[in-house]
C-alpha cells in the first residue's frame, strides 16, 4: 500500500466543519442500543472541550429508517426535518450536528434537494406552517458528530489519558475503521477524505497512535440498510454481508472495529454473536470477537472515562480484552451495576462466543 | 442453539480462484478450436435446446470456463448434438466435438 | 527574382509533425518545427512495440526523423507564448525569446494519457501491483523484468479496459479508440515474457477496428490463451501479500464474478493535451466539448480550423492510431499547401434533405 496516494486523495476532499455553537439531535438507534455513547459526546465536548453543544427536548427522529422502508413519504420526511431546523432557528443556533449517518444523510440530500429544487423548499415551509405553524432557516453548516471529534481529535488526543497502544508489546493496536454508507456514498464531497478512502475515522484512531488496517471488503455495507431486514426471514441477507466483511478483515487480526453510524456496530457486534452461534466462528482472538466502538465510545475511553459509564457493558462482543491491550483499568464487579450501585442482573452467556 | 427464523445468505459472486477450472483445461486440450471464441451467442440463438432449455451452448462453454461444474452437469445432456451451432459459429469452433469432450470429461470426473 | 518561400510553422515536433514538415518541405516551403521537449518524437518514444504488426517503434520514430531535411529549423523545448496576426502572416513569440514570421501555422500538439489515480476505485498510486499500460509499456522499452512491487513473477495479469474512456464519472465519454488494441497486444507480449501466467481482460467492448486488428484478437485467444471477461471491474482491494482483488461482474454469466490477480494493467486512454485549451484561446479557435480541436468539417475538411491559415492534424483533433496521424498529417500538408496557393475553398458544404 502506498501511503502518499491515500494522502492525495484526502486532500481532495475536505470540508469545512462549524467551530462551536453546535445544535445536537440525537439518533434512535445510537440512543437505544448505545446509551452511553451520546452522553460521552457530550461530555468531551462540553466539559473537556468547552463547546455549546444544545440540544432541545422537542426535537424527534428524522424519520429516517421509516422513509428508507417506504413507509414515510419524502414530504413528511421534509417536514419533520424542516421542523428540526426550525427548532434549531429558534434556539438561535445554525449548525446542526446529528448524531446518526442516515440522519446526516438525510439532512444533506434535502438540502441539496431544496438547492436544486426550490420549490421543493417551498412546499416544505407550507407543510411545515400549515400543521405547527413553525417557520424555519436552513442550517449555514451541516457536520455529523463524528466529523466534530475529527476536527478535535488532536485536542483530544491531548487531553487524553491513554493511547491507542498495546501496553505490553509498544505496537499500536489494529484498528479496522468502517464508515457508514450513507456519510459519503452519496455525496463524497460531504465526507471528509471521499467515498474511496474516508479519512473521518482514520483520522481520529491515528490521532490517537492506532494503526488503521485497510482490508479487502472495507468499502462493503454492513447490511444494515433497513428495507431488507424489518422481516425476520430477510435477515439473512442482511447477517451475510456482515459476515462478508468479517471474513474479510479476520486474516489481518485486528483488535477493534470502529464505526461512525449507529446502525453499523449495532450489526457489527451483534451479529459476531448470531454468527457465532449458526456457523461456530469466531473473528477475535482465542475464540472472543473483536469489539466494535463508535467513535465516541473510543474516545471516551482514551479520556480515561469508566468503561461502564460509556455504556461498553451493553455490547454483545466483550471488550475486555481491548481495554486489557491498552492498559485501561475497570472494575469487572461494576459492570452490571447501576448508578446507585445496585446490580441490574447478568445477560446469558453465549454457548460458543467468549465473554467476559 | 437459538433459533434464529433465518440462516446466512450464501453469496451468487463466482469465485474463480476456488472453482475447479481443470475440466476446462482438458477440454481445451483436446479442441482447442475452442479458444476461439467470442461469446457472441450465433449458437445460442439457432439452438434446437436452447429454445426449450435453459441449455445453450454458450452458456456450456462458459460456465465450464469458470468452474461452476455442477452447472453444467445439469444441463449439458440436454444437447442433441444436431449441429446447428457448428453451421453458424463466425470463428469456426467445433463445437460437436466440445459437448462430446465435455461429456467425456464429466463422465471421467464422476 | 524568385519569390520568397512562404514558411510555415508546426507546433508539435511528434508524428504528425515530422509527417506534416516533410511533405511541406518537399512541396517547396520553408518549414519551422516549435517542440516542447528535448526531442522530437513525442509519444513514440515511450512506445516499445506498435501494432498490428508489434514492430518497434523505433523503426518508424527514426523513419520519420531520417526523412527530415537538414534545412528545417527545429526550436527545441520551446513553448508559444504569444501570436499575432498582420494580415495574412503570423509573428510568433516563443519562451526562450525567439520569434519567428509565417504565413501558416499547423498545431500538432498530440495528447496527454488519462491520470489513472483520478479512478480511485482502482487503486493507481495507492495499491501496489496496479500499473497502468504506458507503465507496462515503459517496463518493455527499458528491457526491465516484469515483477509485482514485492518481487514476485506475475502468475496473473488482469488487463482492465476504458481506464477514462466512455467515463462520465471522469469526464470523458468518448472512445479512446486505441487502447483495446493496445490491451491485446500487450498481453500477447506479458505472455511470452512469462509463458505460465494467466493473462485475463476485462472488457466492455473489444473494438479491433483497424486492418488487422480482429487478426490480434484472435491471435491472442488461440496462440496465447487470453482470455476474455466481459464486465467492466468495478473496484480493485488489496490482498494482505499485495495481489490484487476485482470485483467484476460476469455479464455473461450474469452473476458477479471475484478473481485475484498479481498485477492488474489499466488501459488508460487519450486527453487532449494541455496546450489544446492554451492554444485555442491564444489563437481563437474552436475545440469540441471534449477537448480537443474542432476540425472544420468532420468529413471534407478535418485539417483547417476555420481561422485563416491555422490548421490542425494529428491525435490533437481527437484518438487516433498512428496510421491515421501520419495520414491526417499528410491530408494536413495538402490542405495548407492549397491555402498558400489560394486555391478557392467552398465555403459550406450545401445540405441535402
Amino acid at each position: 500500500m502506498i501511503n502518499e496516494g491515500k494522502i492525495r486523495v484526502w486532500k481532495d476532499y475536505q470540508k469545512e466543519i462549524a467551530d462551536d455553537r453546535y445544535f445536537y439531535v440525537r439518533s434512535c438507534i445510537r440512543q437505544n442500543f448505545f446509551p452511553g455513547a451520546e452522553k460521552t459526546f457530550l461530555r468531551i465536548m462540553r466539559d473537556e472541550l468547552r463547546k455549546d453543544v444544545f440540544e432541545d427536548p422537542r426535537h424527534t427522529t428524522c424519520t429516517g429508517i421509516a422513509y428508507h422502508t417506504d413507509i414515510v413519504p419524502l414530504e413528511t420526511i421534509m417536514t419533520t426535518v424542516a421542523r428540526q431546523f426550525s427548532l434549531m432557528t429558534e434556539n438561535g443556533y445554525e449548525n446542526i450536528v446529528p448524531s446518526c449517518i442516515t440522519s446526516f444523510g438525510i439532512y444533506t440530500e434535502i438540502l441539496e434537494l431544496w438547492e436544486h429544487h426550490p420549490e421543493w423548499e417551498e412546499k416544505a415551509k407550507n407543510y411545515l406552517f400549515k400543521s405547527t405553524g413553525r417557520e424555519f432557516k436552513k442550517p449555514k453548516n451541516l457536520a455529523h458528530s463524528s466529523d466534530v471529534i475529527f476536527k478535535y481529535r488532536n485536542e483530544i488526543a491531548h487531553l487524553a489519558k491513554h493511547c491507542l497502544v498495546n501496553k505490553e508489546t509498544g505496537q499500536p493496536i489494529r484498528v479496522v475503521e468502517h464508515i457508514g454508507c450513507h456519510y459519503s456514498r452519496m455525496f463524497p464531497q460531504k465526507g471528509i477524505g471521499g467515498a474511496e478512502y474516508p479519512f473521518v475515522l482514520t483520522g481520529l484512531a491515528e490521532a490517537f497512535g492506532g494503526e488503521v488496517i485497510d482490508y479487502p471488503e472495507r468499502r462493503a455495507c454492513c447490511g444494515f440498510g433497513f428495507r431488507q431486514y424489518l422481516v425476520q426471514a430477510n435477515r439473512g441477507y442482511s447477517i451475510a454481508c456482515s459476515k462478508k466483511k468479517f471474513e474479510s478483515m479476520a486474516p489481518y487480526k485486528p483488535d477493534m472495529i470502529i464505526t461512525n453510524c449507529p446502525g453499523c456496530p449495532y450489526f457489527l457486534d451483534r451479529w459476531q454473536y448470531v454468527i457465532s452461534e449458526m456457523e461456530g466462528t469466531t473473528y477475535g482472538a482465542n475464540g472472543y470477537g473483536i469489539p466494535v466502538l463508535t467513535f465516541e465510545e473510543l474516545a471516551g475511553l482514551m479520556m480515561g472515562y469508566n468503561p461502564w459509564d460509556i455504556g461498553l457493558q451493553m455490547h454483545q462482543v466483550s471488550v475486555e480484552p481491548l481495554l486489557d491491550k491498552i492498559g485501561i483499568e475497570y472494575d469487572s464487579h461494576d459492570k452490571y451495576c447501576d448508578a446507585e450501585g445496585i446490580f441490574m442482573g447478568k445477560p446469558e452467556i453465549p454457548e460458543i462466543l467468549k465473554f467476559c | 442453539m437459538n433459533s434464529f427464523g433465518f440462516s446466512i445468505n450464501k453469496d451468487n459472486v463466482i469465485d474463480y480462484e476456488n472453482n475447479d477450472r481443470s475440466l476446462a483445461e482438458i477440454v481445451l486440450a483436446r479442441e482447442p478450436s475452442l479458444y476461439r471464441c467470442i461469446q457472441c451467442g450465433s449458437c445460442t440463438g439457432a439452438c434446437s435446446a436452447g429454445a426449450f432449455t435453459d441449455y445453450n451452448f454458450r452458456k456450456m462453454h462458459l460456465l465450464m470456463r469458470r468452474g461452476e461444474i455442477r452447472l453444467l452437469q445439469q444441463s449439458v445432456d440436454k444437447c442433441m448434438l444436431c449441429g446447428k451451432c457448428q453451421l453458424v459459429c463466425p470463428r469456426g469452433i467445433n463445437t460437436r466435438n466440445v459437448i462430446r469432450q465435455i461429456r467425456l470429461a464429466l463422465l471421467k470426473l464422476n | 527574382m524568385m519569390e520568397e518561400k512562404k514558411h510555415i510553422a508546426i507546433i508539435g515536433g511528434g508524428p504528425a509533425g515530422l509527417e506534416s514538415a516533410e511533405n511541406l518541405f518537399d512541396l517547396g516551403y520553408k518549414v519551422t518545427i516549435i517542440e516542447l521537449s528535448d526531442s522530437l518524437g513525442g509519444k513514440l518514444n515511450n512506445w516499445h512495440r506498435l501494432f498490428p504488426d508489434r514492430r518497434l517503434s523505433k523503426e518508424i520514430l527514426n523513419h520519420l526523423k531520417n526523412k527530415l531535411n537538414r534545412n528545417i529549423q527545429i526550436f527545441y523545448n520551446s513553448t508559444v507564448i504569444k501570436t499575432t496576426r498582420k494580415e495574412d502572416k503570423f509573428f510568433i513569440e516563443l519562451n526562450n525569446s525567439s520569434s519567428l514570421e509565417c504565413d501558416a501555422v499547423l498545431l500538432t500538439v498530440g495528447f496527454d494519457l488519462f491520470n489513472a489515480s483520478i479512478k480511485e476505485e482502482y487503486g493507481y498510486g495507492i495499491y501496489d501491483n496496479v500499473i497502468t499500460s504506458a507503465d507496462l509499456e515503459y517496463l518493455f522499452h527499458a528491457n526491465k523484468p516484469l515483477l509485482t512491487k514485492q518481487g514476485k513473477t506475475p502468475e496473473k495479469v488482469a488487463f482492465i479496459h476504458c481506464v477514462g474512456s466512455r467515463d462520465e464519472k471522469v469526464g470523458n465519454i468518448y472512445c479512446s479508440s486505441v487502447c483495446c488494441v493496445t490491451g491485446v497486444k500487450q498481453a500477447m507480449e506479458v505472455k511470452q515474457l512469462l509463458p505460465h501466467s494467466e493473462i485475463l481482460m476485462f472488457y466492455m467492448d473489444i473494438r479491433m477496428y483497424g486492418r488487422f486488428y480482429e487478426d490480434l484478437y484472435l491471435e491472442a485467444q488461440e496462440k496465447y490463451h487470453v482470455q476474455f471477461i466481459r464486465g467492466r471491474l468495478s473496484e480493485t482491494a488489496e490482498n494482505i501479500d499485495g495481489s490484487l482483488i476485482l470485483k467484476a461482474d460476469d455479464t455473461l454469466a450474469g452473476c458477479p464474478i471475484k478473481v485475484n490477480a498479481d498485477l492488474v494493467v489499466l488501459l488508460v486512454g487519450y486527453v487532449p493535451s494541455k496546450y489544446c485549451s492554451s492554444l485555442s484561446k491564444m489563437l481563437h479557435i474552436k475545440c469540441e466539448k471534449d477537448g480537443f480541436f474542432a476540425p472544420c468539417d468532420t468529413h471534407t475538411d478535418r485539417n483547417f480550423t476555420g481561422s485563416p491559415g491555422i490548421f490542425i492534424a494529428g491525435a490533437c483533433t481527437g484518438p487516433k492510431n498512428l496510421e491515421a496521424t501520419l495520414a491526417d498529417a499528410r491530408s494536413a500538408s495538402i490542405t495548407i499547401h492549397k491555402y498558400l496557393l489560394h486555391v478557392p475553398v467552398l465555403e459550406q458544404i450545401n445540405k441535402v434533405g
